[in-house]
């Protein structure tokens, strides 16, 4: 059993936990994943490390309320347990001195991409972070991620606050503006990664972006997280997450992302009329 | 002496009408009765060669004997000297191939009916030997650790050896239940998981530690293992990486591997949900291709979950099926369906990604290939669709390099093998041995195990050695 050690709720529906997993916390890089089971009858699901702390022996992931995990999740706290924990997993992301690289978080992403820009930082990048959320009421970190960047530039769609619009604006301006980008690393919803890298291929910037398709065993086992990458058939858990923007066939990952749309329905309906929970 | 009796009892199995629409076991065992008629069979001829079919080298008419004399206890102690998952071999092990093919009364078509003997004597100790499970007398601990990493076949038996022979093991598991594919792969109504649970019990009652959830690679690493205390690792992570056709259309909606398609029906239990959170989809007309094992179970776990059509599609004709015939006669009597000498060529999708057909060419068998089978050729022309909902491809698997990849001075052959002795698994990293499919690639249960066992010799002899320094 893995105790949670924190939970802190960021916004309405994205949670964030602080998990005791010392062996996880000894090799967490950035870019890589957890698999996490809550009990005996759950499922296992993929979440993104958000944070570490190898002296305190706890990992930290952020997530938001989409499925039954992540709703059963959202109700557990200090003191709470859940029954596994296993990382870290997939390729850390590849962090070097590439220059000028734009980090563009959507969503809830932005807790992935924190421990990512930090990295590019420490490498010696100029590190030009965006992001964005639907309103401010959505929005957290963006003091941590400011605080690793040396440029943040947030949006919101209905421009509750910061900018109005949504994130390839501001990325399609830096592209053209004449300053010489590197390269562009994106996080968030599969759709916004999609536009992300349809924004940046016309200026020939490499892409990298973070895949999150459906998974099991998380470790090469079952290939249910397969996409494809330049015509070539990956498994996300062991080959990726992170791949190349331009190459990914963005299409597949949808409708791979959309087998069980019925049965997640179905199974948090349940829970939720088992709860008493009316949404 | 007395009339030689060819006449073997059968085991009891439940009605393929019945079977076809539930997960319980198939084969029922065998009565007291029943153990005690097949046991009279055995003529306890001096040159025992079923003993040398045995990878694990099972007293084998030791334990008939005592089971023909009612003395249960006594079969246990024998089996269980040699085979610490005697419960899971008497279902699993292709026994036809192996101790019961070398059996003397093999030749006149009848030979002893070995598995199922050491099935009903495991059994009986689940039922009435709990208490005793755990050998009365401990072994001296030596103070040597080892590390196994993996707990299916090949690690289960290598960590229970090691473990009676004194040393102090730990087992690290990837998964978050021990007993690999015996647990992900192999479902319920061939292999009950309370009877793979019992055994891997049995392994932990003789003081092996288990580490479930720890990937070794990537939660641990080899070396990390080595420069923590442990003087020798067994690796038996398995050949846990599936293979795909690599044919256009194989990543719609509705195409499983046999991996993903078992684990999530056997390991998360998607035939509860949605009392189990993990789902799976079940088509009305579903399409398995291959020929093993797996491809058998894939397809009957779909029959079982109300698939209306299933067929099994295969390139080669049915002797050439690696599948045991065991196998494949119950999965024909529950009413799978046979398409053989058929290869898939392309999968076809409708709009919204979902597989609705496999384009199939017809094959025909030319010359013996590489594998000593006859080689299977197109016709051209040939292509027609078989209308199908989901599909399985159960193509066989290959190692997963993620220990590989991260252990510097371990070799590996162009298949992604660990290249080890192929008796002891000594590798080519000091202090590493290795067995079963990360070595063979896939293979079966109880040659894993035999890997297991002998490299655990060569384990405790090393360390003995090294002792005395």
């Amino acid at each position: 059993m893995y105790e949670i050690l924190l939970k802190q709720d960021l916004v309405p529906n994205i949670h964030l936990l602080k998990i005791a997993a010392p062996n996880v916390a000894k090799k967490a890089q950035p870019g890589q994943f957890v698999i996490i089971r809550i009990d005996e009858r759950g499922e296992r699901i993929p979440l993104t490390i958000a944070d570490w702390d190898r002296e305190e022996g706890s990992v930290t992931i952020v997530f938001m309320e989409v499925g039954t995990t992540t709703h059963r999740l959202a109700w557990l706290g200090a003191g709470d347990s859940i029954a596994d924990f296993i990382g870290p997993l997939g390729l850390p992301s590849h962090i070097e001195k590439f220059g000028t690289v734009v980090c563009v978080a959507g969503g809830f992403a932005v807790a992935t991409i924190v421990p990512i820009a930090r990295a590019l930082k420490v490498k010696g990048n100029k590190v030009i972070s965006i992001m964005g959320a639907r309103s401010r009421d959505l929005l957290f970190w963006e003091d941590g991620l400011g605080s690793v960047s040396d440029q943040l530039i947030v949006t919101t769609d209905d421009g509750s606050y910061a900018r109005k619009g949504v994130v390839t604006e501001p990325l399609k301006e830096l592209l053209e503006s004449g300053e010489k980008i590197d390269r562009v690393i994106a996080i968030g919803p599969s759709i916004m990664m999609k536009f992300c890298a349809k924004t940046t291929e016309p200026f020939g910037v490499k892409t990298i972006v973070s895949l999150n398709p459906i998974m099991v065993d998380g470790t090469g086992m079952c290939g249910c997280c397969r996409v494809s990458v330049g015509g070539v058939t990956k498994f996300t858990c062991v080959d990726g997450p992170e791949f190349d923007g331009h190459q990914v066939d963005w299409d597949l990952l949808f409708a791979r992302q959309r087998i069980y749309l019925d049965e997640e329905k179905l199974s948090l309906e349940r829970w939720q009329s088992q709860s008493g929970i009316h949404p | 002496m007395a009339k030689l009796d060819l006449n073997r009892v059968s085991m009891p199995r439940q009605a393929p009408g019945l079977r076809a629409r539930n997960f319980n076991e198939v084969a029922l065992g065998y009565s007291l009765e029943q153990a005690q008629a097949e046991a009279s069979r055995c003529i306890q001829c001096p040159k025992h060669p079923c003993i040398d079919g045995c990878p694990v080298e099972i007293d084998i008419p030791g334990f008939i004997k005592a089971v023909g004399d009612g003395d249960m206890p006594e079969a246990v102690r024998i089996l269980k000297d040699k085979n610490s998952l005697p419960g899971i071999c008497g279902r699993v092990c292709p026994q036809e191939t192996q101790c019961e093919a070398t059996c003397v009364l093999a030749k006149k078509g009848a030979p002893i009916a070995i598995g199922r003997l050491e099935r009903y004597v495991a059994d009986w100790e689940r039922a009435n030997m709990q208490s005793l499970n755990s050998p009365k007398i401990k072994p001296k601990p030596t103070g040597k650790r080892v590390a196994v990493v993996g707990s299916g076949p090949a690690g289960l038996t290598a960590a229970a050896d090691l473990a009676k022979l004194g040393h102090s093991v730990t087992i690290f598991e990837a998964l978050h239940v021990a007993g690999g594919v015996l647990m992900y792969g192999i479902p319920e109504f061939r292999l009950p998981k309370d009877i793979v649970q019992a055994e891997v019990d049995y392994v932990a009652s003789l003081g092996v530690k288990i580490e479930l959830d720890t990937v070794v690679g990537k939660t641990i690493s080899v070396d990390d293992l080595l420069n923590s205390g442990y003087q020798a690792v067994f690796l038996g992570p398995g050949a846990g990486a599936p293979m795909f056709l690599n044919i256009p259309g194989e990543n719609l909606n509705g195409i499983y591997s046999a991996n993903e398609f078992l684990t999530r029906v056997n390991l998360m239990k998607a035939y509860r949900f949605p009392e189990y959170d993990t789902p799976v989809k079940i088509g009305q007309r579903v399409g398995v291709v291959g020929g093993g094992n797996v491809a058998m179970d894939a397809a009957r776990c779909a029959l079982r979950l109300g698939a209306e059509e299933v067929y099994i599609i295969y390139r080669r004709s049915e002797v050439e099926m690696p599948a045991r015939r065991e196998e494949l006669e119950n999965a024909r009597e529950e009413g799978i369906q046979f398409k053989l000498l058929t290869n898939p060529k392309r999968f076809i999708g409708n709009d919204q990604n979902w597989v609705v057909g496999m384009g199939c060419y017809e094959m025909e068998l030319g010359e013996p290939d590489a594998s000593g089978r006859r080689r299977p050729i197109a016709i051209p022309g040939s292509e027609f669709i078989i209308k199908v909902d989901m599909a399985v491809a159960a193509l066989g698997t290959r190692p997963n390099p993620i220990i590989p990849s991260t252990t510097d001075g371990l070799d590996t052959t162009r298949w992604g093998t660990i290249v080890a002795d192929e008796v002891i698994g000594k590798t080519t990293k000091p202090g590493v041995w290795a067995g079963g499919d990360i070595v063979t690639g896939a293979a079966t249960v109880i040659s894993a195990m035999g890997a297991g066992k002998r490299a655990a010799a060569s384990i405790d002899e090393y360390l003995r050695a090294t002792q005395r320094e």
